[in-house]
């Protein structure tokens, strides 16, 4: 179960605060949606989460699972199953994909007490993740994400995932830069993954991942608090009538 | 008023000085070698080691980081080391001195250096190529062994041929000189290290005939007790092929100039080197490469990983001389630190003559992308792994390129090393 109470978070750098006390649960099996309008701190709340440094938390906590992981770097908090699905997945050169698939899950069973993959179980697993998501194999060759399009990156977060079995999936508006197509696919990659132990929370401007990817919870995040919380209806309502009478409600 | 009072030398200048004066009555060589050793050795005892105040050694202050020089050492015991790729020809230098070699390669012939230097053949080669070149007078002053290296015409050597050139110790001071045949094809692999500590100069200076293709390995793995001071110089005829990679992973303080003059039209130099640097030590990469003759390419990739208070210098000059028209050449020096102890100064020049020529060069200093890091450790690898992976992948794109699968991973296997010990 993921809590996160009264957190208050802020840039590193220049000490701007972005999220300024926010409040939600997250159950185990249950998939919550965050929306909000741009600014609002979606982004932010789903790094700081997965503990990237150029946010600080300043007050409050977040507990997984009852434990506070404010003093976990991203690598310890990956180990305890929390995945974060990028919204611009980084290309690095130089880092070729199947070697870093392995060195991350190898590193993962190793903190959890497990051996090390063999290869082939290895090329086995990728294969069958990589095929389910309709991803060529030759792109696995290339170096990590590096001329992948907007929608392969996404693919290949969603891969990563299926290969990791994270217990806390954040999903950070893994729909924008995809076709209809693609959408479909990566919300199937999704949806096979749901289980009563695992977690999602999904962050979208829009409503239209929702269709796919039907969620349990829906929360309005605005200025960095949630200010309401519904039903999968609520995002509907959303939809038609935009953030405004949401926004109204709660000032 | 041109009249100076000499300074007083250091204790590494009155170390060669005293050095010289017990050596040279039992160091090889018919009396032309004894007149060239007199003369390289005169330079050094004007001039002194050179200063920051010698343009081409502005970066490395020899008189200043050379701090001392060890006594030979007689009875220092050398290990030979395993070869880098399997089914090797090796060539041992031991000490300075020739050791064995395998010598029963078609096409290939190793000579000890000091049949060269009693029958006097390699006179003419010990003056010292101009006033900076102290590693070349120094050298000139004290080799006393090594191997000499001929490739016959037409012959494709196809085992790797390894020189080892390894001390235990003391002061080695050592030649190889290399001829490769018109058309002949080889693949050289230098090894330069040691235990112990030591004061080396070595010198590799290769005369590659038209269309000879050689691939040349340098591995510098000296241990942080090390000054050791490298030329390796080359001259390409028509059509010849050297493409030269260098990795540093060693030493206390390091200068190796590689100086290669394209003669040849046609012909093609490529250098790649890997320095990576940690510790306190010192690594002063120089090259200067001519083009003298039109229609020449070259390409020089230097990557430099620091860490540590390491301290890494790349100074790397291309002449194209006037005729040298159609000419390519293209450097490039990129720089990751990762310590804020590091430091990395790059000096790259361009000197063209030539009108019509397509020159450039480049370079970079950046520390670990922590957007990547973080992107990696995000996976659920820990900080460390995470760095080296991307370490890696800043080397790895000039190691890979060598595309010998058994070479290239020698070589990622001493990057992995060099991280785990130094990362």
């Amino acid at each position: 179960m993921l809590e996160i109470k009264n957190l208050h978070a802020r840039i590193a750098e220049d000490g701007t605060e972005i999220i300024r006390g926010l409040d939600l649960t997250v159950k185990d099996g249950e998939v919550a949606a965050i929306m909000g309008p741009n600014g609002s701190g979606k982004s932010t709340l789903s790094y700081v989460i997965a503990g990237r440094e150029d946010y600080e938390v300043t007050e409050g906590d977040i507990l997984w699972n009852g434990e506070s992981v404010l003093e976990m770097d991203p690598a310890e908090r990956a180990a305890a199953g929390v995945f974060l699905a990028f919204q611009y997945p980084m290309e690095i050169p130089g880092v070729a994909t199947m070697e870093f698939l392995k060195t991350a899950l190898n590193a993962q069973r190793k903190a959890r007490g497990e051996e090390p993959l063999k290869i082939p179980d290895l090329m086995k697993r990728v294969k069958e993740a990589a095929g389910s998501l309709e991803m060529d194999m030759a792109m696995l060759k290339r170096p990590l994400n590096v001329g992948f399009s907007g929608g392969e990156k996404k693919r290949a977060e969603i891969l990563q995932m299926k290969l990791l079995e994270p217990k806390l999936c954040v999903l950070d508006e893994t729909d924008s830069g995809l076709d209809i197509d693609a959408l479909k696919i990566v919300a199937d990659g999704v949806n096979a993954l749901r289980s009563p132990e695992r977690a999602f929370l999904v962050i979208t401007h829009y409503q239209r991942l929702l269709d796919h990817i039907v969620p349990d919870t829906v929360h309005v995040l605005y200025k960095g608090r949630i200010i309401k919380s519904g039903g999968p209806d609520l995002a509907l309502h959303l939809e038609e009538n935009g953030y405004a009478d949401v926004i109204g409600e709660a000032a | 008023m041109n009249i100076q009072t000499p300074p007083k030398p250091t204790p590494a200048e009155q170390a060669l000085i005293d050095g010289y004066g017990e050596r040279f009555s039992r160091l090889a060589g018919n009396p032309d070698v004894v007149q060239a050793r007199d003369l390289a050795f005169d330079r050094f005892r004007q001039s002194g080691l050179p200063t920051r105040r010698v343009e081409a050694w502005h970066y490395t202050d020899l008189r200043r980081l050379l701090s001392d020089v060890p006594a030979y050492n007689q009875e220092a015991m050398a290990e030979p080391v395993g070869e880098l790729l399997e089914h090797s020809a090796i060539a041992i230098a031991a000490n300075g001195q020739a050791l064995q070699a395998d010598d029963n390669i078609d096409g290939v012939t190793w000579r000890p250096l000091t049949e060269l230097l009693a029958d006097g053949s390699l006179a003419s080669s010990l003056a010292p190529r101009d006033a900076d070149d102290m590693i070349g007078a120094l050298n000139a002053s004290f080799v006393s062994g090594g191997w000499a290296l001929d490739i016959e015409a037409g012959a494709e050597i196809d085992v790797p041929l390894e020189i080892q050139n390894v001390h235990g110790g003391g002061q080695v001071h050592t030649r190889f000189p290399v001829t490769v045949g018109a058309g002949a094809k080889a693949v050289i692999v230098e090894r330069q290290t040691g235990q112990g500590a030591a004061f080396v100069t070595s010198l590799a200076d290769v005369t590659l005939d038209e269309d000879a293709t050689v691939d040349w390995i340098v591995l510098q793995e000296q241990p942080d007790t090390v000054s050791y001071l490298s030329s390796f110089s080359a001259t390409l005829g028509r059509n010849a092929r050297l493409r030269l990679f260098v990795m540093n992973a060693g030493g206390r303080l390091v200068r190796e100039e590689v100086v290669v003059a394209v003669q040849g039209e046609g012909a093609d130099f490529q250098l790649r080197t890997v320095n990576l640097l940690a510790g306190e030590g010192h690594t002063d990469l120089t090259m200067v490469l001519d083009h003298t003759v039109p229609s020449t390419t070259s390409t020089e990739v230097v990557r430099n990983v620091v860490t540590g208070k390491a301290k890494g210098v790349f100074q790397g000059r291309i002449n194209v001389h006037q005729v040298a028209q159609k000419t390519d050449a293209r450097m490039a020096c990129n720089t990751l630190l990762m310590s804020d102890d590091a430091d990395f100064s790059a000096k790259p020049e361009l000197e063209i003559f030539a009108d019509d020529v397509a020159c450039g060069h480049g370079a970079t200093v950046a520390e670990i992308n922590h957007d990547h890091l973080f992107y990696l450790m995000a996976r659920g690898i820990s900080e460390k792994e995470a760095r080296r992976l991307l370490v890696k992948a800043f080397v790895a794109e000039v190691i890979e390129e060598l595309d010998d699968e058994a070479l290239v991973e020698a070589l990622e296997a001493r990057l992995d090393g060099w991280f785990a010990d130094n990362g």
